[in-house]
């Protein structure tokens, strides 16, 4: 099962290690993390999510809120969350065929264009984890040169 | 009140230790923590020179677990550091209150593999409940303060402060709060008095209810609420090895410790009851062996303070988050308000006084004179109900959970978590430095004893005598039992030899070494033990092929216990 935590921290350095390690050391896995500041500058969020059992989750959940430097921990529920997560791909172009098709298939995605070359070109886009794979496998026959993702932001949807 | 005072780190941490309450410090100093031991010099805080890190650690630990307040270490920076982490990750196991402070490289020097440099926050990090590291003197107060107050609240454990040598050095305006909030920290759960009164309906509905009684009962000091609920429901109580002595081991209702090791009469009740009232315990795998065949007809209740044990290990159909203490207090005050009848005829308590007659006149035990069940009753029969006692780690502590019945709860202490050898002697020391009143015996074997025995300067040199009850088979006789059953009897490593010669050992530190080999020996030996000012290591040759049975092989499920032949 896959599962989105949503966790605030003390703002302080050390934080993102004590986090990582209780995964490492309780052997849960990671599958994607984004760290970043709140509006209170005390405070950080983590959006991390994992894929593995309930039972598990429901441990990760309670380990996580056990430490001392965690502030809030919460399951978010995927059905009720706007979840988003940033791209960037570096593609091969052969011709000006591939750049028109890639420009194409971007613009139906919401992706955008970026550093267009003779010889690459590189697109930007922002979408759930499922949107980004069906993205890529269109990308695939162009030749994917490189590729870096920041992990996902989440927030619940108000009222949910 | 908060009051400002211009002073240098070292001796604010004194301050702070000594508003928290501190009498003691258990340790040893080095280059880094040199500041700290100036000031400590000038303080009111007795040291007690310890003869490694390590065993200051346990001698920390175990204070803090008969006293109930944290005990306190000091080491240096970098190998003092690290030779306390065994300790840290031992008080961390076992859930003990203890603040460790050691020294650090200034802060100038970190990172860049100084002498004497460790990163000691980072290696201690998965065995302490937290750790600070003031990178400026002003900081240290509230370290210290912080430190405390999550070492002993909610569930207790290690805290670790590490205080860089310019930081102890420099002068700042402290300020010492005298109370501190940490918003990620919340110790106390309300209880829970809907799922207590689920507990109740459970216990009631149940025809078999068993209590497996955790360690958690005995941090918690439940032993009065334990007994009443008990007794007001007429269950019997099996404990985990942790939790033994949370309830009077003579008492009609009490079964033992069940686990690898579990009294045969425990074990056997235990898999054949319906519903479990477990208390303050993570159901390890050396008590409940496998869980798995019988747990699907079997109701758990779990009562925990750390709601994130529930459900770690086990699946509890009802779960009660909250101090034991204050969640039993509830449930009695339910039982006493309301009006339930248990059957006069109880076929469930008869067939369990049966079980427990049966075995404990059936279970075979080894025919010499100075057998581990002989000397454990005779040293039951001669020290005191009050005495405390702690175990080293090995056949000895499993015969001690076999052998010797804890009569007044709270007396007996163990390296159960993490089982650390070498923990029972420099714990003993702790605990009688926490309780000078009553005698303190440390069971233990000779390859345990042999980590630490240095303490025994600790001991005669600071005026804190201990017995030490060493059942000595020269050998590493745990390991060399499951050389005999798993492998073949291809013994390696377990021999030692007949070496060293205890009593010498003790000697040569000014303690008292007895050698006894017959039970009239023994009896006298404690005796000499307890009327002793200085330590007495009581070396008691026995028979190094005796094994320990019952025997749970580890993986296996508890019907499984292997009995003697």
């Amino acid at each position: 099962m896959w599962a989105i935590l949503s966790i605030l921290v003390e703002n302080r350095p050390g934080i993102l290690w004590k986090v990582t390690n209780l995964f490492r050391a309780k052997n849960f896995n990671i599958d994607s993390i984004s760290v970043g500041t709140t509006p209170d500058p005390d405070i950080s969020r983590m959006t991390i999510t994992t894929n593995t059992d309930e039972k598990q989750i429901q441990q990760i959940v309670k380990q996580l809120a056990k430490m001392i430097d965690t502030i809030e921990v919460k399951q978010l529920d995927e059905h009720k969350t706007v979840y988003r997560e940033l791209i960037l791909f570096r593609i091969k172009i052969k011709s000006a065929q591939d750049t028109m098709e890639i420009n194409r298939i971007a613009s139906a995605y919401g992706g955008k264009i970026h550093d267009a070359k003779k010889e690459s070109i590189m697109v930007e886009l922002t979408a759930t984890p499922d949107h980004i794979k069906s993205f890529e496998e269109l990308l695939k026959p162009f030749g994917i040169i490189e590729t870096s993702r920041t992990g996902i932001a989440a927030l619940q949807r108000a009222g949910t | 009140m908060i009051k400002m005072e211009n002073m240098i780190g070292a001796k604010a941490l004194m301050v702070a230790m000594e508003k928290e309450g501190v009498k003691q410090v258990f340790g040893l100093p080095g280059g880094a923590n040199l500041p700290m031991y100036d000031e400590l010099s000038k303080s009111n805080i007795r040291h007690i020179l310890a003869r490694h890190e390590q065993s200051a650690a346990h001698m920390a630990d175990c204070f803090g677990r008969v006293s109930r307040k944290p005990g306190v270490c000091f080491a240096t920076s970098g190998p003092g550091a690290t030779n306390i982490l065994t300790g840290l990750a031992t008080a961390h196991a076992d859930s003990a209150p203890m603040v460790a402070v050691v020294g650090q490289v200034p802060v100038a020097m970190i990172g860049r593999d100084a002498f004497q440099e460790s990163d000691i926050i980072g290696m201690s990090n998965p065995c302490v409940k937290y750790a600070f590291q003031p990178r400026a003197p002003a900081e240290i107060p509230e370290a210290v303060k912080k430190s405390f107050y999550i070492a002993e609240t909610g569930r207790p454990g290690p805290v670790l402060i590490d205080v860089p040598k310019d930081v102890q050095q420099n002068e700042a305006e402290m300020t010492f709060p005298d109370v501190v909030k940490m918003r990620g920290y919340h110790p106390w759960t309300d209880p829970d008095i809907a799922n207590v009164e689920r507990a109740i309906q459970m216990l009631l509905g149940s025809e078999k209810p068993i209590i497996l009684a955790g360690g958690g009962v005995i941090i918690a000091s439940a032993f009065a609420e334990l007994q009443a609920v008990a007794e007001m429901l007429m269950i019997p109580v099996v404990t985990t090895f942790k939790g033994k002595g949370s309830f009077p081991e003579n008492h009609a209702l009490s079964l033992g410790p069940i686990g690898m090791h579990g009294h045969a009469e425990a074990n056997k009740l235990m898999i054949e009851a319906d519903c479990v009232f477990a208390l303050g315990t993570r159901f390890s795998d050396r008590s409940v062996g496998t869980f798995e065949e019988f747990e699907k007809r079997l109701k758990i209740i779990h009562m925990d303070v750390d709601p994130a044990e529930i459900g770690k290990n086990q699946t509890a159909q009802v779960a009660v988050v909250g101090d034991v203490k204050a969640s039993l207090r509830i449930m009695i005050k339910m039982l006493q308000q309301k009006a339930f009848k248990k059957s006069d005829d109880n076929k469930w308590i008869k067939h369990v006084e049966e079980t427990k007659d049966y075995w404990r006149k059936n279970l075979k035990i080894h025919p010499g004179e100075m057998s581990a069940a002989k000397i454990l009753r005779k040293l039951r029969e001669t020290i005191p109900h009050e005495a405390i006692c702690t175990t080293e780690v090995g056949q000895h502590q499993m015969w001690a959970s076999l052998f010797f019945d804890v009569i007044q709860p709270g007396t007996f202490f163990s390296s159960t978590g993490l089982g650390t050898m070498g923990w029972g002697f420099p714990a003993a020391i702790g605990a009688k430095v926490a309780r000078p009143d009553v005698p303190v015996v440390d069971i233990a074997g000779d390859g345990s004893f042999n980590m630490t025995e240095n303490s025994l300067a600790t001991s005669v040199t600071e005026g804190i005598p201990v017995i030490v009850f060493l059942i000595n088979n020269y050998s590493y006789g745990m390991v060399a039992q499951w050389q005999r059953t798993f492998y073949d009897r291809r013994m390696i490593g377990v021999d030692q030899k007949g070496c060293p010669d205890y009593v010498k050992i003790a000697e040569s530190y000014g303690a008292q070494g007895i050698r006894a080999q017959s039970l009239d020996e023994l009896e006298k030996a404690i005796k000499a033990g307890l009327k002793s000012d200085v330590a007495t290591v009581i070396d008691i040759p026995i028979d190094p092929e005796e094994d320990v049975f019952p025997f749970v092989a580890p993986g296996t499920p508890l019907k499984d216990m292997i009995l003697p032949s």
